[in-house]
Order: structure tokens, then C-alpha cells, then sequence
């Protein structure tokens, strides 16, 4: 059974679009066939009659009124049909709920048009496309850094060549980490402003002296990231000169502090000489490389702890202990580290080798072995490695990608100590010791004993003090610092 | 990232400036109403201009069949509609795109020999740009329709209201200087109008101004009832003239080296086109696509033919979907936007633009000027295709318009024409 109704309202107006919205979200409800609400001009009365919506009644409105006409299976369908007509058009046809979208900007140029007054271009996209989009930042005038990686290293230094003729810097490819003027940039902690600036070609690195630092009650002018091949013959450290320029002329630095995998024999030459020419203080933070001769204002730091403690002025003081002595023996004879920072493995294979332990790792120092298949003896993990993140979030970001080598290194009966690093900070994990303790957890209660540091600042949205707190109360021993933990272990396994 | 030789992209900044700046110095006038075989040069008998670029009768949709049969029997060409379509068949007719006429159409967008074209001469560059007179709404010739209530209406527009609209108008300009389009858009987008789907606001301005000049040259008042009463009872009515004025503007911007500004987007049913400045007349073409909107009394998708005309005229002069700010109504046409995203739509289109119009300006929108120019490059590189707001046809010839919405240019047209534009600039 089929009815066709139409009734007319007096001398009502609505916008058409608005009533062919009405029209079809009536059409919408159950046993409704047809809906057309529209103006009873001529023209959309012949509209209806087309259709087969209207009745009399609908025929005798005139231009000024508003026709429902409802074509539905009963009387009763129809009436209620007709009462939500009635309630949609007297609370106001206009009130669509908003998207609530806000215009973001797509592209570069439309972000710089909207914010006419930027100077940084942050890039983050798939590495294919990141040099196309650097060159767009360079050519508005805006220094650029780089975040994605798998950049092609000749684009890398086109970039970078071009970035140095226009006076402006390219951070990364692969930069994980800068502060600029206070400014957190990627991951990055809470650290006070000061008279120390950082020059990265690594993260991590960055992260762990500018936290150093901070504990000790001094502060960042800048860190600038340059990326992991800054300093390598490819690219010949041209943003590690532009960054050395950058701070020589910032007369809130005092003491610039350089951390990077070893320089190309040539590039160190370079910078050396660079460094040379420079009023400032220089510490110098090659980790795994020999100490070299360095001009009169720059010192050689080792590891990351050094360099912040040689910046400060600070010595290096004794090995590390926990309060508690650790009275029972090792499970086992190795030492297994499972880093989410590639810098902090770096820093904890140095000091195992300074201890004249053999090491073998997935992104081995100089000194270090390359990862054999069946591990044997120290291996320390650098889980940010693409072997591991291939397809899936950095560890800073989703630690969970340490859970299956930790219950593995918990098995493992001839593995006697496990080291980790806790990295917070802007961009890392919310709760990373958390995510830590959850893993170990789920390993079962027969484990080695577990070594770990806390990365970042009290001032850090995930607290330092709080993290370390639930490592401890989960039984992990806490050092103060990432060498800390490595330097302890090592005197575990040398006792 | 494909080595770039330096000193192009200066050079294409450089023409695409000059494009913009051509299409901002225009001054359109709508000057008069002219027989098309008198008008258009090379316009001839059995010659049937249609909306898009090129197409052949086999590959055509059937509202774009429909309405050439229908101004094939207009004309006196074919006794009926099915002779006109036998004719069509064995080759009785030559079609060719308005583009390349100096005209414009909406929808299948008809011009024939007959017909009378509304006139917009562009003062500032000499040029004269043509679009038939709009039919009003419901079932139509441009949409397809070709039946005898159809073919009357065309023949009253040319007989009755073609001599008198254009006398009115040859008296506008004698007694002052003619009715001038550019304040009249201006007005009409401050009063809610984006010129494509919504015309209301222009359409009732441009009567105002009319009003006079018709009741100075009519010799009978009941001519004179019958064309207010038209002019007036077409919300529509100011579209052809919107999408005249596009073309005036265009044209001299089009031809332009190393210039990637988009000069004309043109549908005819079945294919979608884009010219580009830099690369002259050619037309890239990609299949067109659905728009997605709202559907008259008995109609729905199923019944909907692809997007279709000439219309896309008025999104590349920065108006229709560009201007979607100025004309919050219709941005329900999209469904889920309310109307205070409406805005949303015109700062995208900002990201594929040279620049903006200060000339045509949204009020609710700070006064922002519509987004204009459209660079190949920035569409291709943001993913961004332009937004056409458009009518709806029915996919069956004979029927007509049965909805409105919003439809997409499809990006294949936009990569075409990039990559055959890098070569003009010597780019590999």
C-alpha cells in the first residue's frame, strides 16, 4: 500500500539546498518511499508532478509556501515523517552539525603564507620525497630539518650545498633531535637555557649530554642536529661547519660540545681547523674514535658522559655502585644491551672495549664485531636499527619492539647482566619505563640481572625521578647515567 | 628529484605572474545579444559546437546526444528527433568544442548557427567571449532535454527575448558604459553567491541594471512582461553570463610561454579537459567523474550522467567551488559540511592558486580574495584537484537536470599536462 501526501506551509521559506537535505534525510526513515520538500513555485510544482508528489493540496500553494510531499507505505508512516518535518524546519534548517574540521595547510607554501614569519621547515615524509620537499623549504628562504630518513646520500649534499650558498643550514637527513633557542624539536627533553651548544650528528647523543648537563645545573644554547653522515667524506661536514659559524656568532654560547660517530680522516682535518679559528671552548665527542690532535681550545671526551663532565669542567671520578651491593653472582658470563638509542649503544660498546671486553654489535663502534647469527659474548642491540623498525615506529616511540630479544635474553642462561635505556622526553613514549617493566614482566621471574638509565629531566612530561622509581621498585638497578650502567657491568663481568 | 637547470622556475614564476595579472587587468562588459552564425567566424550550417574538448558522436553521453538531436530539429535540420539522430550517425554534422569558437556552453552547452549568444567584450585586451542564454531551470536543452516545450523556449529566447536583451544592452552602453561585470561579480559574492551553483544575488543585480535599458528600447509591454518575468524567475540566469565572462578573462591569459596557469577546464560527458597557458590550445583530457550531491524529487545517483559543460569556466577564473566561502548555502551540497565549513574549501584551493582576486573579495572570510590562477604544478604536487561545484544531468538524453553537487577534475589531466609542460620548458 502506498499514500501520498502533501501539506503546505503558509508563507515558508527555506534555502533549497537546505530543504533537498531535509528532502533526503526524510527519504531515509523506515517505510518512507519518497520525500520532496521544496517552494510551490510553478516550476518546482511541475518538478513534483514529474515525480508523482503532488496532490491537491500541493497543487493550490502559491510561489510563497513550502510543499512536504511524503510518499510512504501507511498513514502512519507518513505522519510521523511529517512531525520530524515539523521539528527539523522549526529548530532551523541551518544547524548542520560542523565537521569541526580546521583548515590545516597541505603544502608548504600554503603553511608560509599562513605563518609569514617562519624560518624552519620541519620535514617528515617518506625519504624518497624529503629531498624534493628540503629544496621547496630552501628556495622560501627557510632552513630545514630533515627528520625522515633513507635519504640518497648525493641528494643529501646537493641539499646541503645549496642550503650553504643561500646561507641557511639543513639539519639531518635522519636528524631525530635539535633545540633551537629553547625550542624542542623532535625528541627532545626539558633542559634550561645556557651557555653550552650542541652540535649532533646523532640524537641521542644530544639528548643524553644536554641532560647531563642539565643535572649539573647548566643549560643549551642551541643543539643543532646535522645528521648521522654530516662528517662523512660524501658529504665533507658542510652542516657542521654551518652550525660552527651558527654558534660562533650566538654570543650566548660559550662552549660548543661536538658529538659524532668518528669524522672521515679529511672532514676531522677540516673541522679541526675550523674549530681552530673559533673564540670558543670546544669538547669534542667522536664515539669510538682514537684521541687525535686537537687545537688548544678543544678537548677530547670519549663518551657522552665525559664530554658533558670535560664541559663542565668536572672530573670523571670513580666506577659507579649501587647502594645496595649486588651480593649474589652472575647468572651467566655475557653482557646483553638492548638499546632504543643508537648513541647510548654506541657509548656502552666504548666503554666495554675500554674495559677490554670483546663486543659484537648490529651497529658496531670501531673495536666492535659485527653482529654474528648464533650471538656469543657481549652484544649490545641497537633496536632503532631498520632491521628492527622496518615498517613500524622508532623504539623511542613504541618500545614494545624490545619485548622479544629481552624474554630472549632472559632464557638465555649464559647472559648474566641485561643493559637498557629509558629515553624520554618530548616525542618519546609516554611511559617508557612502564613499557619496560610490562616486558620483563611478561619474560617470567628467572632473569639476569637488569642494568638500566633514564634519559631526560624531571621536567620531562614522563618525570626522570618517577621512571626511575618504577624501574626500581621492578628490581631493575638504576645508574645515573647510560655509561654508568655500561661501566658497572663491565666491572661485574671483569670481577 | 630530477635535476632542475636554473633559472626555469624563476622564468615559470615569472609567466604564471603575467597570466594572473592578465586575468586580474580584465574588464568584462556584456555588451550585447548576437545571432551566432553572424558572431563566430567559421560557424556554419550543420555545425554543432558542444561543451568540452573534442568528442566524437559514438563516444558521446546521452544527454550530449539528446540535446544535439533537439538542436538539430531547432534548426531545421532533421524533420524529427530520430532523423536528427540518424543524420548524426552517418556523419550530417560537424562537431566541435566552444572553446574553440571564442564560446562557452553549460552543461552539453549547444551553439549553432541560430541561436542567440549573450556578448562579453573584455575591454582591457579587445576580446569578445559568447554564451548562450540560460534556459532556465528544470528540464532544459543543456542538460538534454529536446522535446517540444524545450524547443519552443529556444525559440522565444531567439525571437522574443534575443532582440530586445540586446537592444537594451546596445542602450546601456550608448547611454552610459553598458552593464560591466567585474563590480556587478564583486557584489553578487557579497551577497552570497559563488557564481556556479548559487547565481541568485547576480542574477537579481543584473536584472536591476538591466531593468531600465529594457523598458527604454521595448515597443510593447507585454514583450516587455515576458522577459522581467524570465529574467526574473531564473535564479540561473546570470550563469551564462558568469561563464562568458570567464572566457573573456581566460583567453588572453592562455599562450603565454613557460606559464603552468590553467586557462580553461571543460567537460563534455564523457571526457574531462584542462588547457594550460604555456601549452596553447591543447586540451588534456582524462575520463570525467561523478559528482557527488543532492537529487531532485525521483532522481537519484543511479540516474545521474558524469560531470558535464563548459561551466568549469567560472572555477578557473576563481569562482564556483573556489569562492565556496562566499556561498555558504551550497556547501551543503557536499553532504556533511555545515555551512561554516564552507570556508574550508576556498583555503584549499588556495594551496593550487598563483594568487588571489582583491577585486572579488569574501566578506566572511576576512575579505580574502578568491583563490585564482590555477598552476598545474601545485596541483600535482599538493594532490590536490580543483573543486567544480556543478548541475546534475540525466545519464538518459531527453530528461534533464535531476540534481546538483560537487564533482572533482580528475588529476590524470593535470599529470598529462605537466609532463608535456616540463617539456615545453625543456625539462626532461
Amino acid at each position: 500500500m502506498t499514500v501520498l501526501l502533501n501539506r503546505v506551509r503558509r508563507g515558508a521559506y527555506a534555502d533549497s539546498v537546505a530543504l533537498m537535505r531535509l528532502s533526503s534525510e526524510l527519504s531515509a526513515q523506515d517505510g518512507v518511499q519518497q520525500v520532496a520538500v521544496m517552494i510551490g513555485t510553478p516550476a518546482n510544482k511541475d518538478i513534483l508532478a514529474d515525480a508523482g508528489l503532488l496532490d491537491d493540496t500541493g497543487r493550490g500553494a502559491e510561489p510563497g509556501d513550502m510543499i512536504v510531499a511524503i510518499r510512504a507505505d501507511s498513514e502512519e508512516t507518513a505522519a510521523t515523517a511529517f512531525g520530524l518535518a515539523e521539528s527539523r524546519l522549526s529548530e532551523g534548517l541551518g544547524r548542520v552539525q560542523s565537521t569541526g574540521a580546521s583548515w590545516r595547510p597541505k603544502t608548504l607554501r600554503a603553511a608560509v603564507a599562513a605563518q609569514p614569519g617562519a624560518s624552519l621547515a620541519v620535514i617528515s615524509v617518506p625519504g624518497a620525497f624529503a629531498a624534493a620537499e628540503a629544496r621547496k623549504a630552501l628556495r622560501r628562504g627557510l632552513n630545514a630539518l630533515v627528520f625522515s630518513d633513507n635519504v640518497p646520500v648525493g641528494q643529501e649534499r646537493a641539499l646541503k650545498e645549496e642550503a650553504q650558498a643561500r646561507g641557511l643550514i639543513v639539519m639531518g637527513p635522519d636528524c631525530g633531535t635539535a633545540i633551537l633557542g629553547g625550542v624542542p624539536i623532535g625528541f627532545a627533553n626539558v633542559v634550561p637555557r645556557g651557555r653550552f651548544g650542541i652540535i649532533g650528528a646523532s640524537g641521542t647523543g644530544t639528548q643524553e649530554v644536554s641532560c647531563l648537563l642539565a643535572r649539573h645545573g647548566a643549560g643549551v644554547s642551541h643543539a643543532i642536529g646535522v645528521g648521522g653522515r654530516d662528517l662523512a667524506d660524501a658529504v665533507g661536514g658542510i652542516s657542521t661547519l654551518t652550525a660552527l659559524d651558527m654558534l660562533d656568532a650566538d654570543t650566548a654560547t660559550e662552549h660548543v660540545i661536538l658529538i659524532s660517530k668518528p669524522p672521515s680522516p679529511a672532514v676531522a682535518e677540516i673541522i679541526a681547523a675550523r674549530i681552530a679559528q673559533s673564540p670558543k671552548r670546544f669538547t669534542l665527542c667522536f664515539l669510538g674514535a682514537e684521541e687525535t690532535s686537537l687545537p688548544e681550545n678543544a678537548g677530547f671526551a670519549s663518551t657522552l658522559k665525559g664530554a658533558a663532565l670535560a664541559a663542565l669542567g668536572l672530573p670523571a671520578g670513580e666506577i659507579w655502585q649501587p647502594e645496595t651491593p649486588i651480593s649474589t653472582p652472575l647468572r651467566g658470563s655475557r653482557i646483553v644491551g638492548l638499546y632504543t638509542g643508537g648513541t647510548l649503544a654506541a657509548e656502552a660498546q666504548v666503554i666495554l672495549l675500554q674495559a677490554g671486553q670483546a663486543v659484537s654489535s648490529n651497529a658496531p663502534v670501531p673495536g666492535a664485531a659485527a653482529l654474528t647469527e648464533v650471538p656469543a659474548g657481549h652484544c649490545l642491540i641497537d633496536l632503532g636499527d631498520d632491521a628492527y623498525t622496518r615498517g613500524r615506529p622508532h623504539p623511542m616511540i613504541e618500545p614494545s619492539v624490545r619485548s622479544a630479544p629481552l624474554a630472549d635474553a632472559c632464557r638465555d642462561a649464559t647472559v648474566g647482566a641485561i643493559l637498557a635505556d629509558v629515553v624520554i622526553g618530548h616525542g618519546a613514549h609516554a611511559d617508557p619505563a612502564g613499557e619496560f617493566i610490562g616486558s620483563l614482566e611478561s619474560a617470567g621471574p628467572d632473569r639476569p640481572l637488569v642494568l638500566a638509565s633514564v634519559t631526560g629531566t624531571d621536567e620531562d612530561p614522563q618525570n626522570r625521578s618517577k621512571q626511575i622509581e618504577r624501574l626500581r621498585d621492578a628490581g631493575v638497578i638504576v645508574a645515573p647515567t647510560n655509561a654508568d650502567a655500561a661501566a658497572f657491568a663491565a666491572s661485574l663481568v671483569q670481577a | 628529484m630530477p635535476d632542475i637547470e636554473d633559472g626555469i622556475e624563476d622564468r615559470i614564476e615569472a609567466a604564471n605572474s603575467e597570466a594572473l595579472k592578465r586575468m586580474l587587468a580584465a574588464e568584462p562588459v556584456l555588451v550585447d545579444v548576437v545571432r551566432a552564425g553572424d558572431a563566430i567566424a567559421g560557424l556554419e550550417e550543420r555545425t554543432i559546437l558542444h561543451a568540452g574538448p573534442p568528442i566524437a558522436w559514438d563516444r558521446m553521453c546521452g544527454p550530449m546526444r539528446g540535446a544535439i538531436c533537439g538542436i538539430a530539429v531547432f534548426e531545421g535540420w532533421a524533420a524529427d528527433l530520430a532523423a536528427a539522430e540518424r543524420m548524426a550517425e552517418r556523419g550530417g554534422f560537424t562537431f566541435a568544442p566552444n572553446h574553440d569558437f571564442d564560446c562557452v556552453g553549460p552543461m552539453t552547452g549547444m551553439t549553432t548557427v541560430s541561436q542567440p549568444l549573450l556578448v562579453v567584450e573584455n575591454r582591457a585586451f579587445g576580446n569578445c567571449a559568447y554564451c548562450a542564454i540560460n534556459e532556465g531551470l528544470g528540464k532544459v536543452m543543456r542538460f538534454g532535454g529536446n522535446d517540444a516545450e524545450v524547443l519552443d523556449r529556444l525559440g522565444w529566447l531567439r525571437d522574443g527575448l534575443a532582440p530586445l536583451l540586446g537592444a537594451a544592452l546596445r542602450h546601456a552602453g550608448e547611454t552610459g558604459g553598458g552593464i560591466e561585470l567585474s563590480p556587478l561579480i564583486a557584489r553578487g559574492l557579497a551577497m552570497g553567491d559563488e557564481l556556479h551553483q548559487r547565481n541568485v544575488a547576480c542574477s537579481s543585480l543584473f536584472l536591476r541594471a538591466v531593468a531600465p535599458h529594457l523598458a527604454a528600447v521595448s515597443t510593447d509591454s507585454a514583450s516587455l512582461e515576458r522577459a522581467f518575468a524570465f529574467i526574473g524567475g531564473n535564479d540561473q540566469f546570470f550563469l551564462n553570463i558568469g561563464m562568458a565572462t570567464g572566457k573573456a578573462i581566460t583567453d588572453p591569459a592562455n599562450g603565454i610561454a613557460d606559464s603552468s596557469v590553467v586557462t580553461a577546464m571543460s567537460r563534455n560527458g564523457t571526457d574531462f579537459g584542462i588547457r594550460v597557458s604555456g601549452t596553447g590550445k591543447q586540451w588534456f583530457t582524462a575520463p570525467v567523474e561523478m559528482p557527488a550531491g543532492l537529487y531532485f524529487p525521483g532522481y537519484s545517483e543511479a540516474d545521474a550522467n558524469p560531470d558535464m559543460g563548459d561551466s568549469a569556466i567560472v572555477e578557473t577564473i576563481g569562482l564556483g567551488g573556489f569562492a565556496m566561502g562566499a556561498a555558504p548555502a551550497v556547501a551543503g551540497f557536499v553532504g556533511a559540511g555545515a555551512a561554516s565549513d564552507a570556508g574550508l574549501y576556498t583555503r584549499t584551493m588556495r594551496e593550487i592558486t598563483v594568487g588571489d582576486n582583491p577585486n572579488w573579495t569574501i566578506p566572511a572570510m576576512d575579505h580574502a580574495g578568491v583563490p585564482t590562477g590555477i598552476d598545474i604544478r601545485l596541483v600535482v604536487d599538493a594532490n590536490i584537484a580543483p573543486t567544480i561545484n556543478t548541475g546534475i544531468a540525466h545519464r538518459e538524453p531527453g530528461i534533464g537536470q535531476v540534481g546538483a553537487g560537487i564533482a572533482r577534475a580528475p588529476m590524470a589531466c593535470f599529470r598529462q599536462a605537466l609532463e608535456s609542460f616540463a617539456k615545453t620548458v625543456g625539462v626532461a
